[in-house]
């Protein structure tokens, strides 16, 4: 489903800031694979998160989803195969909008944009369907701005809209880091349920270790733009907080002394 | 009580006028979220283009139409200045400007005023005829209203808007922002002109400063109905509605204070000091909530 092959990626190459963000990444999903990403500050975990989505593109390597190269495809155009979910809740919808018109905006992804009429009846029907099923409220809200909504509410929304037209591959990075914990396991529990009744293949980026533990079948760890350990199946399930500590340490050299990592666990 | 009421009639059809003007620039800088000056030269070359052409033997119906044209091929120009080029929206839009102030002396073969007779050429409106002139624009308002209604209500309209709004949750949703920043700046030069070409007729010439400070009263008209009406006007089709509302209540107000004894030549002050105020009051008030809060929040700990 996805393959990314030997990427690299340099930001303000030549300059006092460069920072070798990637550094030859190699990662390879089948269809219904879930993997947990972790790693300290500044390993490269989003860089290679956006580099699948084209926010940018990458020096060197290529990337293919389902068979199709689109390491040169801007982002607007990799979006029919994505669907993401950012860290900060207020990325992920357009907050002057109502709630049924972020979720027709979603429904149309990939699809092109004419002189039709933006919503009708049948979908709004639909999308009530939908946002029942978070069990929010927000059914009834259709007409709602957007910018009204709680910050889990509004993850939750974009979790949501990420998925209502199938993905090829779903994308969270850190996508529960900024709501309180309560609201971060009924979202992280969203995920979990999304991608297992759709079968999506999916990554996610957590600094919660026993999230990336529990969650999928896959766990990888970055460090300096590289993966330096990655587990599946059954060693992934016997994983410990520690062992991933320990095998940090072994590995790079260094501690994973990042106290938000410590401190959530 | 009539002649007090007739008095105004000047302004207001001079407002509605300005008001269609300020509909393009609510498209840009309320829903594109772009301050575009690419409407101080577009407003112009509105005005100077039916001039030309009517005087030259147009039917004025088709002038308009050229004229609505020739200001969308400016947006066009500012639209791949920013978006092809990399440059800032406002300096784009000032290039625009510039490049059309050369355009426009073209258009009127280096003259810079052309008149166009009301006695002379079948035309829409003029300031001869008031009461014709204000039913006239409105009916325009009216009609760009719903069409603008319409296509923002349309799958397209919806992208121009989320654009706006939040680029990032654009394209992640296969929106492409480039495309849709330079169709809304096609869409609202095109009206600039289209009032411009109004304008023309209404005061009896085009001139190539005709379009000096535009950017100004459309904000102006803008922001004077969304801070007197926004609180009532919620629908999108109102938004635009108090913009016009807005152009009218502000030429009332400059003739008021016209008459009040204020010099003409301050006029363009006197607006920009108001638009500056105007865009001011918002972010005092974001200050003075965040002071606020953040007293009480020493007072609580």
């Amino acid at each position: 489903m996805l393959k990314v092959n030997n990427i690299y990626k340099t930001f303000n190459k030549g300059t006092v800031n460069e920072k070798k963000a990637l550094n030859g990444v190699n990662l390879e999903l089948n269809e219904g694979d879930f993997v947990t990403i972790i790693g300290g500050n500044g390993a490269g975990k989003s860089t290679l998160l956006n580099s699948i989505c084209g926010v940018f593109t990458v020096d060197r390597g290529t990337v293919v989803i389902d068979g199709v190269d689109v390491t040169k495809l801007p982002e607007h155009k990799r979006a029919k195969y994505l669907g993401r979910v950012f860290q900060d809740p207020m990325m992920g919808t357009a907050a002057d909008m109502w709630i049924e018109e972020n979720m027709s905006l979603a429904f149309r992804r990939g699809k092109p944009r004419g002189l039709k009429w933006a919503i009708t009846n049948k979908e709004r029907a639909s999308y009530r369907e939908m946002l029942s099923h978070l069990g929010l409220g927000l059914e009834n809200r259709l007409s709602s701005k957007v910018g009204l909504l709680s910050g889990g509410q509004r993850q939750a929304l974009t979790l949501l809209m990420a998925v209502m037209q199938k993905p090829k591959l779903l994308l969270l990075d850190e996508h529960t880091a900024a709501l309180d914990p309560k609201t971060a396991e009924t979202v992280l529990n969203l995920s979990d349920r999304f991608i297992k009744d759709e079968g999506l293949t999916a990554m996610m980026i957590t600094h919660n270790m026993n999230d990336a533990i529990a969650h999928g079948n896959k766990l990888i760890m970055m460090h300096e733009g590289r993966i330096i350990y990655s587990a599946e199946g059954e060693e992934k399930k016997s994983l410990t907080v520690d062992d991933l500590l320990k095998k940090f340490a072994d590995i790079s050299g260094n501690e994973l002394a990042n106290d938000r990592m410590l401190l959530s666990n | 009580m009539i002649s007090i009421l007739s008095s105004f009639a000047g302004p207001v059809a001079q407002g509605i006028i300005w008001g269609i003007m300020a509909m393009g620039v609510y498209i840009t800088f309320r829903i594109l979220d772009v301050a575009d000056l690419t409407v101080d030269g577009s407003m112009a070359t509105g005005g100077v283009t039916l001039v030309v052409l009517v005087t030259g033997g147009m039917h004025v119906g088709l002038a308009l139409v050229i004229a609505f044209l020739v200001g969308c091929v400016a947006g066009l120009v500012t639209g791949v200045f920013h978006t092809k080029f990399g440059i800032p929206a406002i300096l784009a839009g000032i290039l625009t400007q510039l490049i059309l102030y050369s355009v426009n002396l073209r258009i009127t073969t280096q003259r810079s005023n052309v008149p166009l007779s009301v006695d002379k050429y079948h035309i829409l409106i003029s300031l001869r005829h008031l009461t014709n002139a204000i039913i006239v624009s409105a009916i325009f308002a009216a009609v760009i209203i719903a069409v603008m209604y319409w296509f923002f209500g349309t799958e397209l309209g919806h992208s121009l808007r989320a654009t706006g709004c939040n680029p990032n949750m654009a394209r992640a949703n296969g929106i492409n922002t480039d495309n849709n920043k330079i169709i809304g700046l096609v869409i609202s030069n095109g009206l600039v002109a289209l009032s411009g070409a109004l304008l023309a007729q209404y005061q009896g010439f085009a001139d190539i400063n005709m379009g000096r400070g535009a950017i100004v009263i459309g904000l102006a008209a803008v922001i004077i109905g969304e801070v007197l009406l926004g609180k009532v006007f919620k629908n999108f089709a109102l938004k635009l509605l108090a913009a016009v509302i807005g152009g009218i209540i502000y030429y009332i107000v400059i003739s008021l204070v016209l008459k009040a004894g204020l010099n003409a030549n301050d006029l363009k002050m006197f607006s920009a000091l108001v638009v500056a105020v105007f865009l001011g009051i918002p972010y005092w008030q974001r200050k003075l909530a965040e002071k606020r809060s953040s007293k009480e929040d020493k007072a609580n700990a």
